[in-house]
């Protein structure tokens, strides 16, 4: 027996720049390769949804507002944060997924490589994706991005970091607040993806991070009338259509993919301005221009 | 309709003095069959369900002619049609493709008094509008989706375009050629074949445009024209050989196509309805902003869907504002819409002239107070409604929340900019915005955070092929014209 008991780390939900517990008071073990149980995880609630989007909103106008030049070097903060994180994340990886170590060092390496791309992109896509019109009268014609709101992620289990960071770095990039649900059955890096927004001048409520059941949340989230947007990776066919039938309600813009793990480290399939764009809504503005 | 006594403001003698126009009608001849078929596979043929449907004038209440009812037999006739063909459409050369768009828009524009004529006919708008704007417009949107068909690839950089397949399209009644050409043209220019589904009261200009699909000999199946109601629209997105589903119309029927498409991986973009806020700023050029007033409501009887109908005015230059617009509104020629002087025509159906009338109502019945129109004798025969605007609205009245389609305006004060950008924003709408002022610093703010896909700023309610047309919020999602509009009909 180990003369020094280990101290455990309560996992947490991130709602609004904090840790919260969920308020349903739920919480499951995560097991190791072994069945060992090694962290707990709040069970989130839809009051806890509702709670995020809360966060949310009170975080949108200043993101929203937000210069492009500041939103990249947040998103390259966090990518420093997590470089100086890698062997726990790894850890963690490879703990809770079954890959192996090397993998999943590569794969905490290929997140942060991911969190830079997107640092870039966030002063460039509205160059890409706006333009000047030629319209055939007196008048000066341009169409901008703007963020489209708060947009709800929905992570897959495989690659738990990468494809969580890939999701929520795209409609940040954008402008636009997020909330993401981790994935059920390999929440820890998600978990520990919360500590990097916390210490990375992510402004409280932009990111915000619930753990818990997919089935659970995925009604609540797609129902909520404050949500704008959802991006939904690798969905079964039947959530596919509830989530797209409950978005209805209030039109939101669904973006559902379906990636493999290979697919999740290729930037030109999932880190371009086409994976931007979604959580952005196109605004034309006339004037005359004449004298 | 309450009868309302005459106003007796010092402007409210009619503008144009003691003396009236004399008629000046547009005489152009149209050809109309007294009875229609759907246009399948390059040929018009009898409906398989057998139904009928008559079209008429709105303006006179006479029958047109008889329009086939596509029942679901008939739309997938249409859909087989349309799937067989795709594959050698997407297959010919693009620069091949696009001469057969370059040809339908010079037809169009050769056959433009022609199909302006029928337009007004069927529909009621003024031969004014469907003269000079609706159809060089519709000729423009083919000609300018012609020359993307061959340069897709730089359209999207990084990203290799590809057809959708079959795209059911569905339209509506308030700029019906217009409407088919912003849904076809894009459609075509991407390799993909279409369905297209006018509106019930407005199947004309489509099936006209059909002669000329036959005429530019473009190939059989690559589009398709099934007329009838809703229930002709709802078998054609319900349709599993349709991969993309365009709809223009009601965000109620918006959102019913978006749940009958949940799950079935069609693509789908929507142009909803909007209460669209006009912002005038003490600041502005007034009569220009009167003006711009005026089109931003009145055009085309305000059956438009970025109408501009909620309209907020500084608080200091409201009494000036008003009294203009008051004046300027009794200029307004109501009435025959075929008579080249007419500003304001027929409203396009019954059906929607009582919905206009119940709101009319209810504005009164909430205590905001109504100025009309009333220097003229409305039609005997025929769906009319006078051009008016209510003063006294207040935010919760239904007339200032909900879409009218019709020619009635909504005027409200405000003492700040910030006021104004959070009232204007404050719907569930986001289709357009106008904003009225000579400062140049303060109309790119206020564009920036009027939550609308179009800011109209010192104008309102111009249109051009290259330029996106598209909501945000509820007014639905994806544009329509521009480079923008082909990210419509495309996948990577």
């Amino acid at each position: 027996m180990n003369a020094r008991l280990d101290v455990i780390k309560t996992c947490k939900l991130f709602i609004g720049g904090a840790f919260p517990r969920t308020e349903s008071g739920r919480s499951r073990p995560v097991l190791d390769g072994k069945d060992r149980v090694i962290a707990h995880v709040c069970v989130a609630s839809r009051k806890d949804m509702r709670n995020a989007v809360e966060a949310a909103r009170k975080a949108a106008p200043g993101w929203m507002d937000a210069t492009a030049y500041l939103r990249g070097q947040i998103l390259y903060r966090m990518a420093e944060m997590l470089e100086g994180r890698c062997d726990e994340f790894a850890s963690a990886i490879s703990s809770t997924t079954g890959v192996t170590p090397a993998k999943a060092r590569r794969e905490v390496e290929a997140s942060i490589d991911r969190l830079v791309r997107f640092a870039g992109w966030a002063d460039k896509y509205q160059q890409i994706l706006g333009c000047q019109n030629p319209v055939a009268g007196p008048y000066y014609n341009f169409t901008v991005p703007q963020p489209t709101g708060i947009t709800g992620v929905l992570a897959p289990t495989s690659p738990s970091l990468l494809a969580l960071v890939t999701l929520v770095a795209g409609p940040m990039c954008a402008g636009c607040p997020v909330i993401a649900v981790a994935s059920d059955s390999t929440p820890l890096p998600a978990v520990l993806f919360s500590e990097i927004c916390a210490t990375s001048d992510v402004p409280a409520g932009v990111v915000n991070i619930l753990t818990g059941q997919r089935s659970e949340l995925l009604e609540p989230m797609s129902r909520h009338r404050e949500i704008a947007a959802l991006l939904g990776a690798n969905l079964s066919p039947s959530q596919r259509t509830s989530v797209q039938e409950a978005a209805a309600d209030n039109l939101k813009r669904v973006h559902l993919v379906k990636h493999s793990d290979a697919q999740w480290e290729d930037d030109s399939l999932v880190a371009s301005p086409w994976n931007i764009q979604p959580f952005v809504e196109s605004k034309t503005i006339w004037h005359p221009s004449s004298t | 309709m309450k009868p309302i006594a005459p106003d007796t403001h010092e402007h409210d003698a009619s503008p144009t003095g003691e003396w009236d126009y004399s008629p000046a009608p547009e005489r152009t001849p149209v050809k109309i069959e007294e009875s229609h078929g759907l246009f399948i596979n390059g040929t018009m043929r009898a409906p398989k369900s057998r139904k009928r449907f008559d079209t008429i004038n709105p303006a006179t209440e006479q029958v047109l002619s008889s329009i086939a009812e596509a029942g679901a037999k008939d739309v997938d006739d249409a859909v087989q049609a349309a799937k067989a063909a795709q594959g050698p459409w997407a297959r010919l050369k693009p620069s091949e493709r696009a001469k057969y768009l370059y040809r339908i828009a010079r037809r169009m524009q050769e056959r433009s008094r022609e199909l302006a004529v029928l337009e007004t006919m069927d529909g009621g708008k003024p031969i004014k509008e469907s003269r000079d704007v609706d159809l060089p417009l519709a000729a423009q949107h083919f000609f300018y989706h012609a020359g993307w068909a061959d340069k897709l690839e730089y359209a999207f950089p990084g990203r290799n375009p590809k057809p959708l397949g079959v795209c059911g399209q569905i339209i509506p009644w308030n700029f019906p050629l217009l409407m088919a050409a912003w849904k076809l043209a894009p459609a075509l220019a991407c390799g993909n074949t279409c369905v297209l589904k006018p509106a019930e009261t407005t199947s004309l200009t489509a099936l006209k445009l059909a002669e000329i699909l036959q005429e530019v000999d473009l190939p059989p199946g690559v589009v398709n024209i099934v007329t009838g109601a809703g229930d002709t629209g709802a078998a054609l997105a319900e349709h599993p050989d349709v991969r993309k589903v365009a709809f223009t119309g009601s965000t109620e029927v918006g959102k019913i196509l978006a749940r009958s498409v949940a799950g079935s991986n069609k693509k789908l973009t929507l142009e909803l309805g909007g209460k669209s806020p006009n912002i005038v700023f003490a600041d502005a050029a007034i009569d220009q902003a009167v003006e711009g007033i005026v089109s931003s409501i009145w055009f085309n009887q305000g059956h438009v869907c970025c109408a501009g109908s909620r309209l907020f005015v500084e608080e200091s230059i409201v009494d000036e504002v008003v009294d203009k617009l008051r004046h300027r509104m009794q200029s307004l020629r109501v009435g025959d819409p075929l008579d080249k002087n007419t500003d304001v025509g027929a409203i396009n159906s019954a059906g929607q002239l009582e919905t206009i009338e119940r709101y009319v109502d209810a504005g009164e019945h909430e205590g905001a107070i109504m100025h009309e129109v009333n220097n003229q004798p409305l039609p005997t025969k025929g769906y009319w409604h006078r051009p008016c605007f209510f003063t006294g609205v207040q935010p919760s009245h239904l007339i200032a929340r909900e879409e009218i389609f019709g020619p009635v305006l909504s005027v409200m004060t405000f003492r700040t900019p910030e006021e104004a950008i959070s009232r204007a924003n404050n719907t569930p709408y986001g289709l357009a915005a106008g904003i009225w002022t000579n400062t140049g610093s303060k109309i790119f703010e206020i564009a920036r955070k009027l939550d609308a896909g179009v800011i109209w700023c010192n104008t309102y309610n111009t249109f051009d092929a290259a330029s996106p047309f598209g909501g945000f919020k509820e007014s639905g999602f994806g544009r329509e014209g521009g480079r923008h509009g082909l990210q419509s009909y495309v996948k990577f």
